[in-house]
């Protein structure tokens, strides 16, 4: 327990840093452009074709407008408020108990996008997009957010594989009717059918100095074993801390959480470790969650996606290129057909 | 006759050589007292191109072209005005030729005459952008 009494340590000095929400895996935009992402814990699930996005936005008083924009890998179904204790039961399971004290402590997004969904849940706005790196922009600075100068590469980098994204806007003011306390967090729920699931990790980046750390936990439950690209192998800057089938007592408990009847009997529990500079983050997550085949490179930013292929449309130069083509065959059949039999052998 | 001819097809090939030289001269003193236009695009938060040369004493009109869905700056001057921007507060820039803000998506024009040669910078002091590279160098060239 010692680790997550020193991550919940870092999380409340950054809360005071920073004054607004954070989501473990979304772009942290503040008036000024400036950028604390703090170490929060995430989970992405995949069961039955459908990808379970459960992240906490905390509230870290303080005014002013903050939001957070994260990349989704296909059009939600469901934004909804996430379970209470999935994400600490998650880290309670991976994290080596030492201290049962401070465990028990611990326990306790030119305005040409698209807004396909608008929620709210608790003091949180949220509202999913589709549309390109511009009009992501564009409706980002139409609702009062300021994006870091490294948004518009990094929102074209996401819109090109999935022009969807989910953006968070923060009230103050109705965080403060509620009572929320420093420190306290919302969890959000987002169920996304998809294919080809994968986690957004260079979003962690936007805004920081090239030499800025990110720190960050990403849980994955997947009905397999699953293939991961990039490989946590710590020099990329993901670790693998928990690879193993989840325990029954962890999914039993998961499952009787809000929202979370979908977890399935049985599923292997992978936690991955981001302790990353923000150079070094260029890339994301991408799962295969059968553990049989290869995680997609489109999928990790590793790749661009293949250009839609145009309609092949006959040039001149083409219809050229074609009657010299055949009538070169022609005269080699000719020839071929004239030359004697014997000279072909 | 042949003599006659030969002088004409002499005459003939002077006025083709006078009538060509004299447009080029006219082209070079056009270009020479012509209008400079400089076009700057913003891509990506980083200025294309970052290196300009532009003469002296003539107007000098920019183009600059924003690119990105987030607003930036196109600021040139010297050192000491590029340190007093950096912790300047004014939040937008119409007053002065030399100091332009950019919206998002819009194109902006500034004419700008430079008196003497001298090495400038060209920078978007909006927060974190000079950081993350939106810096350009102007030269103004002596004539």
């Amino acid at each position: 327990m010692r680790r997550l009494g020193g991550v919940l340590a870092a999380m409340a000095v950054a809360f005071i840093l920073t004054a607004g929400p954070a989501a473990a895996c979304g772009g942290l935009i503040g008036p000024n452009g400036a950028v604390n992402l703090l170490r929060t814990t995430t989970l992405a699930a995949y069961h039955d074709g459908v990808e379970h996005y459960v992240t906490a936005f905390q509230f870290a008083g303080g005014g002013g407008k903050f939001g957070s924009i994260t990349p989704l890998p296909g059009i939600p179904t469901t934004v909804e408020k996430g379970g209470d204790w999935t994400l600490q039961r998650l880290v309670r399971e991976t994290t080596v108990q030492r201290d049962s004290f401070l465990f028990s402590a611990a326990a306790a997004a030119p305005s040409a996008a698209e807004e396909l969904m608008k929620v709210r849940v608790d003091a949180l706005d949220l509202t999913v997009l589709r549309g390109g790196g511009d009009a992501i922009g564009a409706w980002a600075k139409a609702h009062g957010f300021r994006l870091p100068p490294d948004a518009p590469e990094v929102l074209d980098f996401y819109a090109t594989r999935s022009p969807v994204f989910l953006a968070a806007a923060f009230d103050a003011d109705a965080a403060a009717a509620r009572g929320q306390q420093v420190g306290d967090g919302t969890p959000v729920h987002i169920t996304i059918p998809t294919a080809a699931p994968w986690v957004p990790l260079r979003i962690l980046a936007l805004g920081k100095n090239p030499n800025g750390r990110i720190d960050a936990d990403v849980f994955l439950l997947t009905d397999d074993r699953p293939n991961l690209l990039p490989s946590p192998i710590g020099l990329n800057g993901l670790g693998l801390a928990h690879f193993a089938a989840a325990t029954p007592s962890l999914l039993d408990d998961l499952r009787s959480d809000r929202g979370m009847g979908w977890i399935p009997a049985h599923a292997w529990l992978s936690k991955i470790t981001i302790d990353a500079s923000a150079s070094q983050l260029k890339f994301d997550l991408a799962i295969d969650p059968t553990g049989t085949g290869r995680p997609s490179r489109v999928d990790a930013g590793l790749a661009m996606p293949a250009p839609p292929s145009a309609p092949v449309e006959p040039t001149r130069a083409g219809l050229a290129l074609l009657v010299v083509a055949v009538g070169l065959l022609v005269v080699g059949g000719t020839m071929a057909w004239r030359r004697p039999f014997s000279t072909l052998t | 006759m042949k003599g006659l001819g030969s002088a004409r097809a002499v005459l003939a090939v002077a006025t083709l050589v006078a009538g060509a030289v004299a447009a080029t001269a006219l082209a070079v003193a056009s270009a020479a007292a012509g209008p400079v236009t400089v076009e700057i695009r913003i891509h990506y938060s980083h200025y294309e191109p970052a290196w300009i040369t532009v003469p002296a004493g003539r107007p000098v009109t920019f183009v600059i072209r924003n690119d990105d869905p987030i607003d930036h700056e196109w600021i040139v001057g010297d050192a000491a005005l590029h340190e007093r921007h950096r912790t300047g507060t004014e939040p937008y820039h119409d007053s002065r030729p030399t100091e332009i803000s950019v919206d998002a998506l819009t194109t902006k024009r500034t004419t700008i005459t430079f008196g003497a040669p001298a090495t400038l910078q060209y920078i978007c002091h909006l927060p974190g952008h000079e950081a993350y590279g939106m810096v350009g160098t102007l030269v103004v060239a002596g004539s």
